[in-house]
């Protein structure tokens, strides 16, 4: 049995640690609130956007869409982008993004398919290295980076253009993890090229007819790399904001154990103190009979 | 007072204008237009300039960085790829975009890019003009 000296230490150290989860917790909540209101933010010109591109779409018959839209017409290579955190003691937030791209690879490896893998943030970058090291073709490191902005979407996004107009991949898959509340974010692969443009629902779309400045094709060639930039982006807000929840929810937990613990030794603790001082009594009273 | 129309200049970042105007200069590429309600429906692509909204007789004006300008009788969306309004301008941030506009010309491969990179440089260097009191 632990002595009482050792426990002492036991319960300080896990204090301590208690400390360091509670403020994680408490940094993870202010910072989540600023991820989600940088999420809520994008959200207008994503949904303005998306309006834009149905209705130009429709304007534009298919023999004239972009390749970027229209695809090479192949799936024989596959580029998965793999958006994760930068940072650990979130949960399962990071393994879980992990594990669905691993099960994407896995399906298309079983295909016969070649999949080449684009990592965002350094953990998805641990976890994947292990079991498909050879597949990743570059990572994007987000570390740096305080507060998320739309250059930074942008600048993957032309990575990814610039791979495509090489016909290094056909078909590129993002994932990433869609915040849904504090305690549920879900991991989710969106293809986004060859873009899937809304289709406009009938009735509610206006039906007027655009002019175009310039013409209907360039700019729906300006608009397709741009879409996949807001995509790209918002994903990133998304895993912010999942991340900070996660972490929030883990920490809180974590809090919650060493509280746990600390009042499991404490009473170990002080049943041992009385057990001692019980014994030593016992002692003296027994040293004093002797008499 | 002329009629007014619903007006949204949005940025990825956030929504920076969504309200009743009466009237909104745009940059766009293919020249400046005025943009009034009951405009025939148009959607235009936009460079570098600065957007001037025109409501309760008092013109607000917010510096955009390329993107589009959704048209309809009724409304008027500019998707800006980054927006700012003309006061919080910054001058180091213009002076990087034009910076980078001119290394983007170094490193054009073929004429065609040289080309389209020279005109956004000329662009960003007409708006730094007509931003910046000399």
């Amino acid at each position: 049995m632990a002595s009482l000296k050792e426990l002492r230490n036991r319960i300080a150290s896990v204090k301590a640690t208690q400390k360091i989860t509670k403020a994680m917790q408490m940094v993870a909540a202010a910072k989540l609130k600023r991820a989600q209101e940088a999420a809520e933010a994008a959200r207008p010109y994503a949904e303005r956007m998306g309006t834009v591109l149905a209705n130009i779409a429709g304007a534009v018959s298919g023999t004239d869409a972009p390749p970027l839209m229209a695809g090479t017409g192949k799936d024989d290579v596959h580029l998965l982008v793999v958006a994760t955190a930068e940072r650990g003691l979130c949960g399962g937030f990071n393994s879980q993004i992990a594990k669905k791209a691993r099960e994407h690879i896995r399906a298309l490896l079983r295909d016969g398919k070649t999949v080449k893998v684009l990592c965002v943030g350094k953990k998805g970058y641990d976890i994947l290295r292990r079991d498909h090291g050879d597949l990743i073709i570059d990572r994007v490191d987000l570390r740096e980076v305080k507060k998320i902005g739309f250059e930074n979407a942008h600048e993957i996004a032309r990575q990814v253009i610039g791979l495509f107009e090489k016909g290094e991949f056909d078909i590129c898959t993002l994932f990433y993890s869609e915040f849904q509340s504090v305690m549920s974010q879900v991991p989710t692969a969106l293809q986004i090229i060859p873009a899937a443009v809304p289709t406009e629902d009938a009735g509610e779309g206006s039906d007027a007819v655009y002019e175009y400045e310039p013409d209907a094709p360039s700019i729906l060639a300006d608009l397709i790399p741009r879409n996949i930039s807001v995509q790209i982006f918002r994903a990133l807000l998304e895993n912010a904001a999942g991340e900070m929840g996660a972490k929030m929810t883990a920490m809180d937990s974590a809090t919650r154990n060493a509280g746990e613990m600390i009042d499991k030794l404490s009473i170990t603790y002080n049943r041992q103190r009385q057990a001692q001082i019980t014994k030593e009594l016992i002692e003296i009273i027994s040293g004093a009979e002797a008499l | 007072m002329a009629q007014s129309f619903k007006f949204d200049l949005v940025s990825p970042e956030r929504l920076l204008v969504s309200q009743d105007v009466e009237s909104v200069v745009i940059p766009g590429t293919e020249g400046e237009l005025t943009v009034m309600a009951t405009h025939a429906p148009t959607m235009t692509s936009i460079k570098p300039g600065v957007v001037a909204v025109a409501a309760d007789g008092k013109t607000e004006r917010y510096v955009v960085f390329g993107g589009f300008a959704d048209i309809l009788p009724d409304s008027c969306t500019v998707l800006a790829e980054s927006a700012v309004h003309v006061d919080d301008i910054n001058r180091e941030d213009l002076a990087r975009r034009i910076q980078d506009a001119r290394e983007d010309i170094e490193d054009a491969k073929d004429h065609e890019t040289r080309l389209r990179a020279e005109e956004f440089l000329h662009q960003l260097t007409t708006l730094e003009g007509a931003i910046l009191p000399a």
